[in-house]
């Protein structure tokens, strides 16, 4: 396993108490495997993943868990070994590409600096590597675009000029937080299938932290739903759309638009919003807004297997998991 | 860029053109007020008024005064003091320019350094004792009034301790040419540089740490930490590189306006006979085209200043390249 998340916890001081944003979160992830992180904003994906990163920088907060890398402990890692790490072998790419590079230096000029941090290569070595790299990249002109700024590019081209700065050193885990929510559809299909190829071209995995399960559904071998900091429901992706074993999954397959079948007045959405962090119930944090709540709710429930899946829902093991959902698009 | 320079300056010159005419109509054609008395002097002969008003073209319409005192100013130079009669305005304010101009580039040198060093650090080791104590400093120096800080100064390094090692190094008060000492040129200015500075370092420095400390929460900071790069090559390469923008436009506007006269009181205290000297002169003796001299002197540096920021922009931000 190239990446073992094991009770991974980030907690946070809000007024003046450390409040865990996400609790208790673990996946792995194989080589050139593709894994989904999804969940409604403020559910704890963006944090997990920082966290990953060591990017977590806010004064006072705190780590706990486990996060094993090639075996390699991250959690607590010193920050100088964190650093020859970050960047070479675990790169990450950002929602928006319109902010996410210095406004005042060229494209080439930031994805040299990172090449030349973490290898000792002359400029030149490392431009023609930027250029080489924009170009498998699909950017058009690879050489102009080097020079140009930031500003001066289109969203798509600046996010694959992003994922070309990350995949420069060759990382063997790339993290990609909502690469496609800023982008325009046809560009979004455009960068999705880039992703896809990666592992094939570069050996690469990717961790894709979305809250679109059609992004998902095209994109990844397994998927992780967090909801208000938790796991709900994790398993490999087929599966948890043909029997979602979490109200909260099948809620959040239920609100995408269906392509076959007669067109719904109105989609489903789910009623309420996630708690605050500081708010999360004491029982299962869905419960205040699932339609299946009883009072084994009120404790809070366990991840258990169910199927090929791990679901953190009592109603497995009360034996009336949900109905399985018609999923003709899935086959193909 | 090159059609971007040049419009500036095209803007330049318009702007220029338009505080001449105004400072020209404020000194020279107020309503109820008569520039040939003033400009003749008390107790003048009709004889002088006459020639005056021939002189400056005030029996003729406003056009023609303001063509005839900009080439007064401009082209013959023969503009004169009605005070020190015979006394030339225009030689005097080129004689004074080197002075001030002496004077404000060294504390700027000065200020600018301390000030990105101090803000620099602060924002590096934010919320520590480090941090609150240099914002503490700054803002003491934003504080203490320059010209009493200028007296003691002078009341140290000038009197009671200057027999003693550490001030006998110190000139008496005045300025001395650059061509025809250096190091005396150094030594008159270095105590009024750093008094003049402490002021600026105290603003620039906080500006500065504020300035990085937002700059901190911009997606490209955590895309360079990302990348794997060093805190202090984030904060200096990605950070202060992008907080320089406010910095430079702060400093062309501080910068044009104390050449532009208004180290004044540095001056004063100091006995420097620079341009800020030569304006609180020319007010104590309601010495007419002295000022207009001096106003139309000081607009242009700060004109000028201005449009050197602007050109500098050009080079800081590409954004602002491009026209966006």
């Amino acid at each position: 396993m190239l990446l073992v998340v094991r009770d991974l916890t980030v907690a946070l001081p809000i007024g003046g108490r450390l409040v865990p944003i996400v609790e208790s979160v673990s996946f792995t992830l194989g080589a050139r495997e593709i894994l989904g992180i999804v969940g409604e904003s403020g559910s704890g994906k963006s944090v997990t993943s920082l966290a990953i990163m060591g990017l977590i920088d806010v004064p006072g907060a705190r780590v706990s868990g486990s996060v094993r890398f090639r075996g390699r402990e991250l959690v607590g890692l010193a920050p100088r070994a964190y650093r020859a790490l970050r960047g070479r072998e675990i790169a990450m790419i950002f929602q928006d590409p319109m902010t996410a590079f210095t406004p005042v230096y060229t494209v080439g000029r930031q994805i040299d600096e990172q090449i030349r941090v973490h290898q000792k290569i002359s400029r030149a070595d490392a431009r023609s590597r930027t250029v080489r790299l924009l170009g498998d990249m699909g950017v058009p002109d690879p050489e102009r675009v080097a020079g140009r700024y930031p500003h001066q590019l289109s969203g798509g081209l600046r996010q694959r000029a992003m994922i070309a700065m990350a995949l420069s050193c060759n990382p063997a885990l790339l993290i990609a937080d909502e690469p496609t929510t800023a982008l325009d559809v046809t560009v979004q299909a455009q960068i999705l299938d880039l992703l896809r190829g990666l592992r094939r071209e570069y050996g690469s995995s990717v961790l894709l932290i979305t809250h679109d399960m059609g992004v998902v559904a095209e994109t990844c071998d397994r998927t992780l739903v967090l909801y208000s900091g938790l796991v709900a429901e994790r398993g490999p992706t087929g599966a948890l759309f043909a029997q979602p074993g979490h109200p909260y999954t099948a809620a959040l397959l239920d609100s995408i638009p269906p392509l076959h079948g007669p067109r719904p007045a109105r989609l489903p959405s789910i009623p309420g919003s996630p708690p605050a962090p500081a708010e999360r119930p004491a029982g299962c944090p869905f419960a205040p807004r699932c339609a299946y709540a009883h009072e084994a709710c009120a404790v809070r429930p366990a991840l258990v297997a169910s199927g090929v899946q791990d679901v953190a829902c009592v109603l497995p093991a009360e034996g009336r998991p949900l109905p399985p959902r018609f999923v003709a698009e899935m086959s193909a | 860029m090159v059609m971007a320079v040049l419009r500036r300056l095209g803007q330049t010159l318009f702007v220029l053109v338009g505080i001449s005419v105004l400072v020209f109509l404020v000194f020279f054609a107020t309503p109820g007020a008569d520039p040939t008395a003033r400009i003749a002097g008390r107790n003048a002969s009709p004889e002088t008024m006459a020639r005056v008003r021939v002189e400056y073209g005030f029996d003729r319409p406003l056009p023609v005064q303001y063509a005839r005192m900009m080439e007064k100013l401009f082209v013959t130079r023969d503009l004169t003091s009605y005070v020190n009669r015979g006394q030339k305005v225009v030689p005097e304010i080129l004689e004074a320019a080197p002075v001030t101009v002496s004077l404000v580039s060294g504390a700027a040198v000065i200020w600018v350094v301390l000030s990105v060093v101090m803000g620099v650090i602060a924002a590096a080791l934010r919320g520590s004792w480090v941090d609150r104590g240099l914002m503490m400093l700054g803002l003491v120096g934003i504080s203490i009034p320059v010209f009493w800080l200028g007296q003691v100064v002078n009341l140290v390094t000038q009197s009671r301790y200057h027999e003693s090692w550490l001030f006998s190094w110190v000139p008496g008060l005045g300025y001395v040419p650059l061509t025809e000492d250096p190091l005396g040129w150094f030594r008159a200015l270095a105590l009024p540089w750093l008094t003049l500075a402490v002021l600026f370092v105290g603003i620039y420095s906080r500006v500065l740490r504020a300035d990085l400390v937002a700059v901190q929460s911009e997606d490209f900071m955590r895309t360079a930490r990302a990348k794997g790069l060093s805190p202090a090559r984030v904060l200096l390469v990605h950070g202060l590189r992008t907080s320089m923008i406010t910095f430079v436009s702060l400093f062309g506007l501080d910068f044009a306006q104390l050449v532009g006269g208004g180290a004044l009181l540095t001056e004063v205290v100091f006995g420097l006979q620079g341009v800020g000297r030569l304006t609180y002169q020319a007010l104590s003796n309601l010495d007419l085209p002295l000022i207009m001299a001096t106003v139309m002197y000081s607009a242009v540096f700060v004109v000028i200043a201005n449009a050197v920021v602007d050109m500098l922009y050009l080079l800081l931000d590409p954004r602002v390249r491009d026209g966006r």
